[in-house]
This record gives structure tokens, C-alpha cells and sequence, in this order.
């Protein structure tokens, strides 16, 4: 063992080590919201998520985009078969190890990736033409200002950089395997970076082999920072988005939950056998807010929601408020409560669990005036690739406003003492509602 | 033609111990708002030319609690969501029809979870059903020659995933269908929903309803059927914002029944 594969073991441990210490700490986050059981119905779940997050079937709804995300998407999964080969040749100092024993289907193999890691610069390519040099509205809008717009040219570049280091690697080793280099295995097949190859001849034997470590090597440190690069950006959605869809709601769109806190009291009142002078029991553990306020009303699958979002913006596109103007957009909903939760988080990590910033998600991240803008009409809802709920979130800030605050705006507070006092959201009687009958 | 509508109350039936096949759900719009009476009235002068036998609760009847529950007052909700349940539980519906989506979803989704537990069907959906048990035959030779678009409402369409029925239903007539641009699932909202019937818009650069009625301006039918009566009432002022009133109607799909059958 030399000292490149001791550097490799101490380089790979750390990473491993730092990405499991922040991932602990986002699921520590995520468990910051509300218990809910979605353990519900798990062979339709397993099917969902085969079909939406594995299969991809509410990307193509946008052809151009949804392909090349598909092409994107299989580049990540199948080239990282190769990543670990690399890790393998990395601890044990070996080479193309798993040239011997696959023989032909590793020829196949790496002529995969290739054609993959080719098609990949394309998307990618694409990608960066979209985002940066036309005008495609949601990626213009005002939640993607700074840091978004930054982390996915980040995450787009640093691809370009790991496919282009992947086929620069492979170009220098296939000329050192024809110049029976000692340790360059003859093996696999190399469609695209055969290309390559006329274009890095000339150089001496000496040279192609501190290219081909040099790319091994960034390639590789490449995946481990990007995997540490992760759980600070939109990217994650590479990780949550099959548990996403996985606990997605499979009732029809249109039902809103009936809040439990809220059915327990109601119950009582309509009890007849109810005691109207007994002593309310004390509450169990926590009292109960209505309603969220801040991230922790929230239910761990709405913060797991905001992490998984990687800010794609069709939710805000189909939105009928955000596309008459109104101040109101889903993705910044599931931006600030993304923001807002890490903020908790790293406000516990200083002081402890009894952390308390006198900030709120609503109020101090998210407006009344974004709140009230909503339909509820699940166009974000139905428009999201993994079935994240913004509206949900909505829902829930909204019954805060109502249920704690009592901030209801002037109309819709007489139409709630309406149907109060008459049945209706009108100031009609209820002993003329069948009037309709006789009239013309 | 007779404008004389056969309507029953629950109350009516139970006193002569009868029961209906399906209560009808008028709702509050349908009870109220004046443009939306006129679809009620449109639904029952199908029932009756058919000879469903159906009853409504009349002045039992009390808001489902939807624009409560989604303006966020779940109390309300619930208060009402038990009040009815408790009168339609007494009289032991098993089933009910409704014209409004939004009483439909309620219904439908919201109230098993309190006790309320029944086969709710939109008014498309109920029509539908008996055309093809042969019951109702559609008349469609009136519109011959017309265009008429469809605009889905919310919480029929994305809330519980039926575009085909409204479809089925303007099939029978002898018109064009014509697609809006924006449709089924993609279908933009009349701008109604959440409770924003009750309230002014928050500021933006346009209201909801005009955009939409953009699409429907773009597709230029004669016709633009609805079935949802908040749709009814932002379709309408799309109309009239565009000063279309001369060229492009807005019906609810019982009343397109009604004209063709000479009901």
C-alpha cells in the first residue's frame, strides 16, 4: 500500500464522516415537525414512487426539459457504478479492477458510460444555456435571485467538470494500455473518448500518466466534495426525492386533512352526555398550536418537502396567483421553509434544544398578504415532479392566522360570521333557501 | 313548457315515511346567488323530466363549511361538517348529487373522517350515469354549428380527477368541442377557489379571472360551459370585462341539457 492509497482511505473516510454528519443533522430537522403516520397503503406507495421517482413520469409532462433530466438522471445512477470501482482501486492501489473478472461485459460497460457521460455534457450543456442566456420565466423569478441562481450554476458546472474529467481520464488510459504501459490493463471500450486520443498523443508516456491520475484523482475528490456539497443545496433532491414521493399523499388532491386538535373539542360540544361544568383534562405533553406558525407546527413530511424541493419553479409557473402578479409563489414557500428550519437547526446546535430566536416561518419569512393570495386549487401540487405539497404548508399557516391570530381579512371575516350565524357565506336566511323553487 | 318544478324536502318524504333514490345538495350558491338559481333550476327540470326521484333538505340544509375550512377556520368547519352530518345521518342518506364542486369535494372527501360517510356525485357525474343507463337522452341539435370550450373547475378536475364526465355530457350536443389551451390538469383556475369568492385579490398585475378568460378568448367559442357556479359568477364578469356579451354565453352544463331538450 502506497501513500496514494493512504491519502485516498483518509480522503474518502472524511468525506464519508462529514456527509453522515450533516445528513444526521437534516434528519434531525425533519424530525423537528409534527409526528404524522404515513405508513399507510404500502404497496401503492412502493408503486407511486417506482412510477414518479424512479420512472420519472411527471418530468416528461415537459418534453425538452424531462428528457434531458432523464438522460441526466441515468448518467447519475448507472455512471456511479463505475465510482465504485474507483473507490476499490483507490483503497487497494489495484487498476481497472473489475476489468479480469467481467471480461466482454465490462468492455460494455464503460462504453455505456461513456455514450452516457457524452450525453450528459449535452443535457447539462443545455441546461446552462436555459438558465443563463434565455428567458425562461421561472427561472427568472425574484426567489431565484443570488444564492439559487449560483447553486445551480454550481451544480451544472461541477457536472461539466466530473463528465469531462471521467472521459480525459479514460482517453489517457487507453493510450497508455496501446503503449503496454506497466499497470494499464488492456480493457474496456471507449466510443467517445477515443476522440480524445489523437489529441493527446504527442505527449510522453510520463506526462499521459500524470494525466490520467490527476483526472482519476479529481474525479473522484470531485464526487466526494460534491457529495458534500449536497446537503447545503437544491441538489438534495437527488436523495429525498424517493422517500418524498414514497410518503406523498395518496388521497385525491382535493381533500384537505380535518385537523384532530380541532375534532376532539368539536366532538365534545355536540356530546349531549358532555359534562358542561367537568374540569378540562390537563393536556398531554406539549400544548398544541393550530395551525403552523413556525417550522416545528409543521409535520416532518412538510420539512422533508422543502428539502427535497430543488426549485424546478413549475409549481409557481402553474400557480394562477403567481402568474397574475400576486406577491404569492409555491417555490419560495418551500424555499422559506427550507431556510427557516436550517436556521433552527443551527440555532440548536449552538444553544440546545431550548433554542428560541423569536423568529417565525410566518411573519418573518412568509407574508399574510402570500398566504391569503392561494386558490387552493393544487395546480402546484399536481405541477410538482415528486408530488411535493406547498399547498399543504399554505393550509396550515392559514388556519395559524385564523385559529391563533385572528387575522382573517375584513370580507372573509363576514363571510365566517355568516355562515356562523345563517348557514351561509351570505347574509341570506336560512329559511329562504328553498326559495328558488317558486321563483322564475 | 312547464315552469313548474317538482321538488320534494326530506322532511316532506319522511312525514309520508318515503325515501328519495338522491338527495339532492343545492348548496349555498345554488340557494342564493341569482345566477346560480338558474342552474339549480336547470338540474331539477332534468330530474324531473326524467323522473328521478330525489329530495332536497331544504332549510336543513346549511353551508358544507369549504370556504371556512379553507380560509382556515376549521372550527367552523367542523361545526358545520357535524350539523349536517347529524341531519343527513337522521334521515339516513345514502346517497347525494350535487352542482357545486366544491360542496361535492367537501362531502365527498371531508366528512367520512366526522361521521359522514355517502356516495357524492357532481351533477356531471349523476348525468352522465343516466345517459348511459338509457335514462337520459341529450338533445343536441340546437347547438349545431357552435364551438363550445370547456373550463374545468378545481375540485372536480385536479381535486378529484374527473375531466371525462363534463365531456361526456357536451359529446351528446352537435357542437364543436374545442379545447381550451390550458385544460384537465392543466386547467387554470377561475380564480374562486380557497375562499377568494368572499374577498378582493391581493395586488398583482391582473386577476385571475381575466387571464383565464384569456385562454377562453383565444379558443373562441360560442359557448364556454361551466360546472361549478363560482366559476359561473367569474366567467361571467370575464365576459363582460372583454365586452363579449354578445358573442360568447357562459352556461353551466345542466342548463346546455335544458336548452337542447327544450326542457
Amino acid at each position: 500500500m502506497g501513500i496514494e492509497n493512504i491519502l485516498f482511505i483518509v480522503a474518502f473516510g472524511a468525506a464519508v464522516f462529514l456527509f453522515s454528519k450533516n445528513l444526521r443533522k437534516i434528519i434531525r430537522n425533519i424530525n423537528l415537525g409534527r409526528d404524522v403516520d404515513l405508513s399507510d397503503n404500502k404497496a401503492e406507495r412502493w408503486k407511486k414512487m417506482l412510477l414518479v421517482a424512479i420512472g420519472q413520469s411527471k418530468m416528461v409532462v415537459k418534453p425538452v426539459s424531462g428528457l434531458m433530466h432523464i438522460v441526466v438522471y441515468a448518467g447519475f445512477v448507472i455512471i456511479n457504478i463505475e465510482v465504485l470501482e474507483i473507490i476499490i482501486d483507490g483503497i487497494f492501489g489495484t487498476h481497472r479492477i473489475f476489468a479480469e473478472p467481467l471480461g466482454g461485459f465490462y468492455d460494455f460497460l464503460i462504453g455505456s458510460f461513456e455514450i452516457l457521460a457524452f450525453l450528459v455534457l449535452i443535457a447539462i450543456s443545455v441546461f446552462f444555456v436555459r438558465r443563463n442566456f434565455m428567458t425562461i420565466k421561472r427561472f427568472g423569478m425574484k426567489e431565484m435571485l443570488g444564492w439559487p441562481k449560483t447553486d445551480a450554476n454550481i451544480i451544472l458546472i461541477v457536472e461539466v467538470l466530473l463528465m469531462g474529467a471521467f472521459l480525459n481520464m479514460n482517453a489517457a488510459d487507453q493510450i497508455l494500455q496501446v503503449r503496454s504501459v506497466e499497470h494499464y490493463v488492456v480493457a474496456g471500450s471507449y466510443p467517445i473518448s477515443q476522440f480524445l486520443v489523437p489529441v493527446l498523443e504527442g505527449l510522453s508516456t510520463g506526462t499521459l500518466v500524470l494525466l490520467e491520475r490527476s483526472t482519476w484523482w479529481f474525479h473522484i475528490l470531485g464526487i466526494l466534495a460534491f457529495l458534500n456539497y449536497l446537503p447545503y443545496s437544491k441538489h438534495f433532491h437527488i436523495m429525498l426525492a424517493f422517500p418524498s414521493v414514497f410518503y406523498s399523499k395518496l388521497k385525491p388532491r382535493g381533500e384537505f386533512d380535518n385537523m384532530d386538535s380541532v375534532k376532539k373539542e368539536v366532538e365534545m360540544m355536540f356530546d349531549p352526555d358532555a359534562d358542561p361544568y367537568a374540569v378540562p383534562a390537563e393536556p398531554e405533553g406539549p400544548i398544541e398550536r393550530f395551525g403552523a406558525k413556525d417550522v416545528t407546527d409543521l409535520n416532518w413530511k412538510q420539512i422533508m418537502d422543502a428539502y427535497s424541493c430543488t426549485e424546478c419553479g413549475r409549481c409557481s409557473e402553474q400557480c394562477p396567483a403567481s402568474q397574475t402578479g400576486k406577491l404569492l409563489s409555491p417555490r419560495k414557500i418551500m424555499m422559506d421553509t427550507r431556510d427557516r428550519v436550517e436556521e433552527v437547526g443551527k440555532g440548536i446546535d449552538k444553544n440546545g434544544v431550548e433554542h428560541k430566536d423569536g423568529k417565525s416561518l410566518l411573519g418573518d419569512f412568509i407574508s399574510e398578504e402570500e398566504l391569503w393570495a392561494c386558490t387552493t386549487c393544487n395546480a402546484c401540487v399536481d405541477a410538482c415532479p415528486i408530488e411535493l405539497n406547498p399547498l399543504s404548508i399554505i393550509m396550515d399557516m392559514r388556519r395559524s392566522l385564523v385559529m391563533e391570530e385572528s387575522k382573517v381579512p375584513s370580507e372573509l371575516a363576514g363571510m365566517l360570521t355568516n355562515i356562523e350565524n345563517n348557514g351561509a357565506p351570505w347574509q341570506f336566511s336560512q329559511t329562504d333557501r328553498a326559495n328558488w323553487i317558486n321563483e322564475k | 313548457m312547464s315552469d313548474t318544478l317538482n321538488v320534494n324536502t326530506m322532511a316532506d318524504l319522511t312525514a309520508k315515511g318515503e325515501k328519495p333514490e338522491v338527495l339532492f345538495w343545492v348548496g349555498c350558491a345554488g340557494s342564493f346567488d341569482d345566477r346560480a338559481k338558474k342552474i339549480t333550476r336547470a338540474f331539477v327540470k332534468i330530474l324531473n323530466s326524467v323522473g328521478v326521484n330525489f329530495a332536497i333538505l331544504g332549510t336543513e340544509e346549511s353551508c358544507t363549511g369549504d370556504p371556512a375550512k379553507r380560509a382556515g377556520n376549521e372550527f367552523l368547519f367542523q361545526m358545520q361538517a357535524m350539523t349536517n352530518i347529524q341531519v343527513l345521518n337522521n334521515y339516513e342518506v345514502k346517497k347525494i348529487v350535487t352542482t357545486c364542486p366544491h360542496c361535492f369535494n367537501t362531502l365527498k372527501n371531508e366528512y367520512p373522517g366526522l361521521g359522514g360517510d355517502y356516495e357524492v356525485m357532481h351533477h356531471s357525474q349523476f348525468l352522465q350515469k343516466l345517459m348511459e343507463e338509457g335514462k337520459l337522452k341529450i338533445e343536441g341539435g340546437k347547438f349545431k354549428g357552435k364551438k363550445i370550450s370547456f373550463h374545468d373547475p378545481c375540485y372536480l378536475g385536479r381535486g378529484n380527477g374527473e375531466y371525462e364526465a363534463p365531456r361526456a355530457l357536451l359529446q351528446e350536443l352537435d357542437a364543436e368541442l374545442v379545447e381550451l389551451k390550458r385544460c384537465k390538469s392543466k386547467g387554470l383556475c377561475c380564480g374562486a377557489g380557497g375562499a377568494q369568492m368572499f374577498k378582493e385579490a391581493e395586488p398583482g398585475t391582473k386577476e385571475v379571472n381575466i387571464e383565464r378568460m384569456e385562454d377562453v378568448v383565444e379558443a373562441s367559442p360560442n359557448i364556454v360551459a361551466v360546472g361549478c357556479p363560482f366559476c359561473m359568477t367569474m366567467m361571467t364578469d370575464g365576459v363582460k370585462n372583454k365586452e363579449k356579451e354578445e358573442t360568447l354565453k357562459v352556461y353551466d352544463l345542466a342548463e346546455l341539457i335544458v336548452e337542447g331538450n327544450g326542457l
